[in-house]
């Protein structure tokens, strides 16, 4: 596929902050609109900087990132961010967490109200948007958190190491709820993560990172069929992958001083 | 807080009040002090019930001043954090001059204040907001600069405005620190319409209030007097923090974890 058709493209992109060392170097990378890619590596390894810069949060200091063809910031409201923490507001309602986009973009209270509803009984809360933040569970809050990303129907989600605070058994089930999701309206999606399990079972693409400075170390395809049932985490070829992506992380992890 | 079942809520202070009580009334009888120099509890209750009729429109009156220059702090206080919060520059040139205006002692600057404004009302008033607005503007200012990083990233992802910025988030985020602020400004406010009062009760036309009771009864050595206007001054701190807390209350218990109850 060409450039054009790309939605994120890298071409030698470095950055540093300020005087400082550099943190990625020789960034080369397209993303295809079909591509769920995700980010494994040590950490400081810039995993989390590659996100920053395609949402333009964070200006790179050479080289081309163009998002949607367009600059990074101008390309915002094509995206969508996650992050770890969920990062909701904790005097609003769950509701009102994921209206709160809508509402910037100064969308009409009724249908505001109306997407709102529909996008969290599509995360599985549609009882819940009357409850704060502090009432919910780490996994609860993360669904609506998602909930709110996808309100304004992003082509591109951005996600940094969102499962990682929660359990593995809330983690496994939100990484499947994710992909249906995904089958329901289709988005690419970049995702930060240090779970090489999690990387298998979610991507086609998994970008293995070295550090110091970042540099992409090796791509790894994953091309096991869609829709990916909860069943393949124990399948052979499964557990394959996950060796061959911690065998790279090996290579680039700094040994342990003896 | 944590809340220990051995005990109902009301009786830790209750038992505390009594033993100050006790320790109180041990001292005087044992000391052999004199009613004039230590009056006794009872003495204290005695003396406010015989100066009821000086008593309760001056705690009216040194309310009402209270109360302007405690609105007056948290409008005016709110104001000005929200100009420091937006923009550096205001914050390096304003708030070290804030900061020198609270420096200053109020007892300098009150004799000034009553010769501009008075010795009525809008002189208390002044005196008042000038003693209690500080505390409101460092906690909300810093309360401003605390937003969570990314919580502005998100609104930055929304191509929220900065007035977008400052309301839906900023805003919201710092106002336990406001509520904060308001507090201590509660328990100032009282104190700076009482002392504003003495001073003014000093000069030609004092109005009244409790800070000119205690100039009075100092005058005249009604000492369980002056006693029972510091207790009623210490009622009407309490009345100014409980209202800030009620307010604290209704505005913060549904989403704040300072009201996260323990069996949740």
């Amino acid at each position: 596929m060409g450039a054009e058709s790309s939605i994120v493209n890298f071409t030698s992109l470095q950055k540093r902050y300020g005087d400082g060392p550099l943190i990625l170097d020789e960034i080369n990378l397209r993303v295809e609109p079909d591509d769920f890619v995700s980010f494994i590596g040590p950490s400081g390894c810039g995993k989390s900087t590659v996100l920053k810069l395609v949402s333009g949060l964070s200006p790179w200091t050479a080289g081309e990132l163009t998002v949607a063809g367009m600059k990074p910031r101008e390309a915002r409201d094509r995206q969508a961010f996650i992050f770890q923490d969920a990062t909701l507001l904790p005097w609003l309602t769950a509701q009102l967490n994921v209206e709160l986009p809508l509402r910037l973009r100064g969308v009409a209270a009724k249908e505001r109200i109306g997407r709102a509803r529909r996008m969290l009984a599509l995360v599985g809360l549609a009882g819940a948007g009357g409850y704060y933040p502090r009432q919910l569970s780490g996994g609860m809050k993360m669904r609506v958190s998602i909930a709110r990303a996808l309100t304004l129907t992003p082509q591109l989600l951005l996600l940094d190491e969102p499962f990682g605070a929660l359990d593995e058994m809330t983690r496994n089930r939100l990484n499947e709820e994710l992909l249906a999701l995904r089958a329901h309206s289709p988005f690419t999606v970049m995702f930060v993560t240090h779970s090489v399990a999690e990387a298998v079972f979610l991507s086609n693409r998994i970008v293995v990172m070295s550090a110091d400075p970042g540099r992409f170390h090796a791509e790894v395809r994953v091309d096991f069929p869609d829709p990916r049932r909860p069943e393949l985490r124990t399948k052979p070829e499964f557990q394959a992958k996950v060796n061959e992506v911690s065998h790279l992380l090996h290579e680039v992890e700094i040994p342990v001083p003896a | 807080m944590k809340k220990d079942p051995r005990f109902p809520r009301w009786m830790p202070p209750v038992l505390s009040g009594l033993i100050f009580v006790a320790l109180w009334y041990g001292i005087r009888v044992g000391s052999g002090l004199k009613s004039w120099i230590l009056p006794t509890p009872w003495e204290i209750i005695g003396a406010a019930w015989d100066e009821r009729s000086l008593l309760l429109p001056a705690a009216g009156h040194t309310a009402l001043g209270a109360l302007g220059g405690f609105l007056l702090a948290a409008g005016f206080g709110f104001f000005v954090s929200l100009l420091l919060g937006v923009s550096g520059v205001l914050r390096a040139g304003l708030y070290p001059w804030l900061l020198v205006l609270q420096m200053v002692p109020v007892i300098v600057l009150t004799p000034i204040i009553i010769l501009w404004a008075g010795p009525g009302m809008p002189g208390i008033i002044t005196i008042t907001w000038l003693i209690s607005f500080f505390p409101i503007v460092a906690n909300l200012t810093q309360g401003l600069l605390s937003t969570d990083r990314n919580q502005v990233a998100l609104f930055r992802m929304c191509n929220a405005s900065r007035f977008q910025e400052m309301w839906f988030l900023r805003v919201p985020s710092a106002l336990p620190y406001y509520l904060g602020g308001l507090r201590i400004a509660a328990t100032l406010a009282p104190i700076g319409a009482i002392f504003g009062e003495y001073m003014v009760g000093n000069s030609a036309g004092g109005s009244g209030g409790l800070g000119f009771l205690v100039y009075s009864y100092n005058t005249q050595i009604k000492i369980p007097a002056l006693f029972a206007t510091a207790l009623a001054s210490c009622l009407l701190g309490f009345l100014f923090v409980a209202a800030v807390s009620g307010l604290n209350w209704s505005l913060l218990h549904r989403w704040h974890d300072s009201f996260e109850r323990n069996d949740h």
